[in-house]
């Protein structure tokens, strides 16, 4: 059987490439895809530490869904504000949106 | 319902009516004159049933109509007030509610009543008239309604004080009084002769009355009551007052406090020397004049000191000596209705002349009382109200129908004026025939009149006391009476007309007529009730009333005075010569007097009233407002207590400054700038990670959660 910490350590490299895509990327689409990914990781996570350690209780699987719920939401209030910034700025950089600055 | 709580009912439908018209019904002239002769016929029937039930009782002198309640705790004493119908109150009451409902009544005529609005009338002056159909016509007075409200509240004074039972309450009615006679002579306020004549009755009195109070105070403290029935009619207490010397001038309590009220009546009463404000008093209108000085308010003077007479005449005895009360009153009165008499021999003003006779007769009252002729003053004071509320009234109606031909003709002369008038006898015959009688019975027109019945009493009195002085001197104002009432009714109605205006005078309304008409019958009937039976001839007929009636007030019944040829004659003599002569001397009058040519500066000295409005503007008036003007003002307020406060305010302010240098700019708000500087600099410098750069946020967050991890796992690792 697979060890737990294969699954941990994919996990782990699935977290890190969604951060590097959301501190590297530009273009605010690929910074949500990049959520995306570290949710997923955390999900990836959840499932394993279920199956290996409580395989009686659901509330790991519990908390997967949830977080796919979440991260659905999220990505819908997401691509929307991307689309209004589109429409007033004509670009998707994320650099390029520094309305909040000082 | 027991007569007792109806007398307490008398004297409050006129405020009903006071409080009704000027909270509701205001703004309807009709409504408004409703609820006030209504309420002042209601009084007067209370009034009737209870004289009714008065003259019906035995001996009520002993065992009057009365009634009290506890209204004031002082002390372990309870201050009780209460009614009280004897038999001075009962005729007074007669009389007051009989003229009162009167005076009411022609109100609504002589405020026009049904004419149309002027159209330059405005509130606070008399109307001017209006047109209608191109003629000139009286129009309706401005404030008529508040007219109502106004002698509403003063009815309700006049009964208040005729009906209470102790020297408090008569003060509040008196007081009230004293403030609606301000508010009614200066009833056309705008006018500044009407403004000045209000401040003056009103400051007038007031001196009198600040000595009335003295007075009240000190009967309370010597005797502990202000009860008529418990001071009145005890010997004790009157023998007590009597005796006990006041350690003024020597008198004794009795005598300090009876001329300390006494003062009271002079101010009330107009007598000499508080005499001035009452025909500056002719400024309001014509029933104000007849309110104040023939119903209510100058009656209210001498009723107090007939009440009073028990105290003021304590320890007289029927022809003795008299006291110094008395003798006071005996001399202030006499004097001023001589005084007051020779005045109006030289008045032009017709509403003038009738106020200085009211003076005079008031004096003669007093005069009475001063000699111990008790019942002969109170009849003096009933007859005299029904005969002067009259000629008030057909004065009123003179000028009436004088301001009518003025409206007319157009003329620019004063509706008041004597010489202006005459041949007003077959324009206004029915004032004419009322003002005659009135002025008959004022003169003393032998057998007939009621002031002929009255005056006789009191000479009769003082002749038979062997008053020389008093005798002589109201026998001499009496001749000036007769006269100048037959000036007054020469000039007036008798002769040619001497002006347009009057060619075109005009009777008066039937509502101003009628109470003529009524006050004219009791002007002649009332002295029927006090024929003394020793008369010759007619004495006897009708059984002397009055006499026993009033004479039952006192605790000791006066006598009656025995019958002497020699007073009558002279009061024949006097009565008919004044007449006589005054029609003589007056009959072919034209605009001038004739009696300003034979008496040369002596008439200019009556004209101008002895001189005493100039005397007392000088001796009085200036001192005050100079003493006003230069100590009060300008030293006591604007030095001394401006100065205090000047200082006070400049330490204040030096304080302040040295709590602003030395604490609140260095320390409170050192501090203030000391924070937000540092906020500010706080602020400034981290402001620089605020980039709006979302991914740069991020990457704070994340490298601090890595550092934080490490740093946990390097401590757990250890």
């Amino acid at each position: 059987m697979i060890p737990l910490s294969w699954y941990l350590v994919l996990a782990a490299a699935l977290f890190s490439l969604g951060l590097y895509g959301v501190l590297a990327r530009k273009n605010a689409i690929a910074i949500l895809m990049g959520v995306e990914l570290m949710l997923n990781a955390v999900n990836v996570n959840l499932v394993a530490f279920w199956r290996y350690l409580t395989p009686d209780s659901v509330s790991g699987q519990a908390f997967a869904v949830m977080v796919f719920a979440v991260a659905a939401a999220e990505v819908a209030v997401g691509l929307a504000l991307v689309i209004s910034i589109y429409r007033r700025r004509k670009t998707v950089a994320a650099d390029e949106i520094n309305l909040m600055k000082w | 319902m027991t007569i007792a709580t109806l007398t307490w009912l008398i004297p409050l439908p006129p405020l009903l009516a006071f409080f009704l018209i000027l909270l509701f019904t205001r703004r309807n002239n009709a409504i408004s004159h409703i609820v006030g002769v209504g309420t002042a016929a209601l009084s007067w029937l209370l009034g009737m049933i209870v004289f009714i039930a008065a003259i019906g009782a035995e001996h009520l002198g002993e065992n009057p109509i009365t009634s009290s309640v506890g209204w004031l705790a002082l002390g372990d004493k309870i201050f009780s007030i209460g009614v009280l119908i004897d038999p001075l109150s009962a005729v007074t009451l007669f009389f007051v509610a009989w003229t009162v409902l009167m005076i009411f009544i022609y109100s609504i005529g002589y405020h026009n009543f049904g004419q149309p609005k002027g159209a330059h009338d405005v509130p606070g002056l008399p109307p001017e008239g209006a047109e209608e159909h191109g003629h000139r016509v009286p129009s309706v007075e401005p404030m008529y309604a508040r007219f109502f409200a106004f002698i509403g509240l003063f009815a309700f004074g006049m009964y208040t004080l005729v009906v209470s039972d102790n020297l408090l309450t008569l003060f509040v009615g008196w007081e009230i009084m004293g403030l609606c006679s301000y508010l009614l002579i200066g009833f056309w306020y705008a006018k500044p002769s009407a403004k000045a004549a209000a401040i003056k009755a009103f400051m007038t009195t007031r001196v009198g009355d600040v000595f009335m109070l003295l007075g009240i105070v000190a009967l309370y403290s010597a005797t502990g009551t202000l009860s008529f029935r418990e001071i009145l009619y005890s010997h004790e207490v009157l023998e007590t007052l009597a005796n006990t010397p006041a350690g003024v001038w020597g008198l004794s309590a009795a005598g300090l406090i009876g001329l300390l009220l006494f003062i009271g009546t002079v101010g009330k009463s107009a007598q000499w020397p508080l005499h001035v404000w009452l025909p500056d008093a002719m400024e309001g209108p014509t029933p104000v004049s007849a309110m104040i000085h023939a119903a209510t308010m100058v009656s209210a003077g001498v009723y107090m000191v007939l009440r009073m007479f028990p105290l003021l005449s304590a320890g007289w005895v029927e022809g003795g000596d008299l006291t110094t009360t008395m003798t006071v009153m005996a001399f202030i009165g006499a004097f001023t209705a001589l005084f007051a008499a020779t005045i109006a021999l030289a008045q032009k003003d017709i509403k003038r002349v009738l106020a200085y006779s009211t003076i005079s007769q008031l004096g003669y009252m007093i005069a009475a009382l001063g000699i111990g002729a008790y019942v002969a003053a109170a009849f003096h004071l009933v007859t005299h109200a029904f005969f002067k509320a009259l000629l008030f009234l057909g004065s009123g109606s003179v000028i009436h129908g004088m301001e009518h031909g003025v409206l007319h003709t157009g003329e620019h002369i004063d509706a008041q004026d004597m010489f202006n008038m005459g041949g007003l006898k077959s324009k206004m015959p029915i004032t004419f025939w009322t003002f005659l009688i009135g002025g008959f019975a004022l003169s003393g027109f032998p057998l007939i009149t009621a002031g002929f019945w009255s005056k006789d009493e009191i000479l009769a009195d003082a002749f038979a006391n062997g008053r020389w002085i008093v005798f002589g001197v109201l026998a001499l104002a009496a001749v000036l009476t007769a006269f100048y009432t037959m000036r007054q009714i020469t000039l007036t109605f008798l002769g040619t007309p001497r002006t347009k205006a009057a060619e075109h005078a005009s009777e008066s309304v039937r509502t101003m007529t009628l109470p003529l008409i009524v006050l004219a019958v009791f002007a002649i009937g009332a002295g029927w009730v006090g024929i003394p039976e020793s008369f010759p001839g007619i004495g006897g007929v009708l059984p002397s009333w009055f006499h026993d009636f009033v004479g039952g007030t006192l605790l000791e019944h006066p006598p009656a005075a025995v019958f002497n040829a020699t007073p009558l004659l002279v009061s024949f003599a006097v009565a008919l010569g004044g007449l006589g002569l005054g029609w003589l001397a007056y009959r072919r009058s034209g605009q001038t007097d004739p009696l300003r040519q034979p008496l040369g500066p002596i008439y200019t000295l009556l004209e101008r009233k002895y001189y005493f409005d100039e005397l007392y503007d000088w001796l009085f008036v200036r001192p005050v407002k100079w003493f006003a003007e230069q100590f009060t003002y300008l030293f006591l307020d604007r030095q001394v207590i401006d100065g205090i406060l000047h200082r006070i305010a400049r330490a204040a302010f030096s304080l302040g400054r040295i709590f602003r240098t030395y604490f609140d700019a260095p320390v409170v708000n050192g501090f203030g700038d000391f924070t937000a500087s540092v906020t500010q600099s706080f602020g400034r410098a981290l402001r620089k990670i605020q980039t709006g750069q979302v991914q740069q946020y991020l990457l704070f967050v994340a490298l601090l959660a890595f550092g934080g991890l490490f740093y946990y796992l390097l401590t757990i690792l250890q």
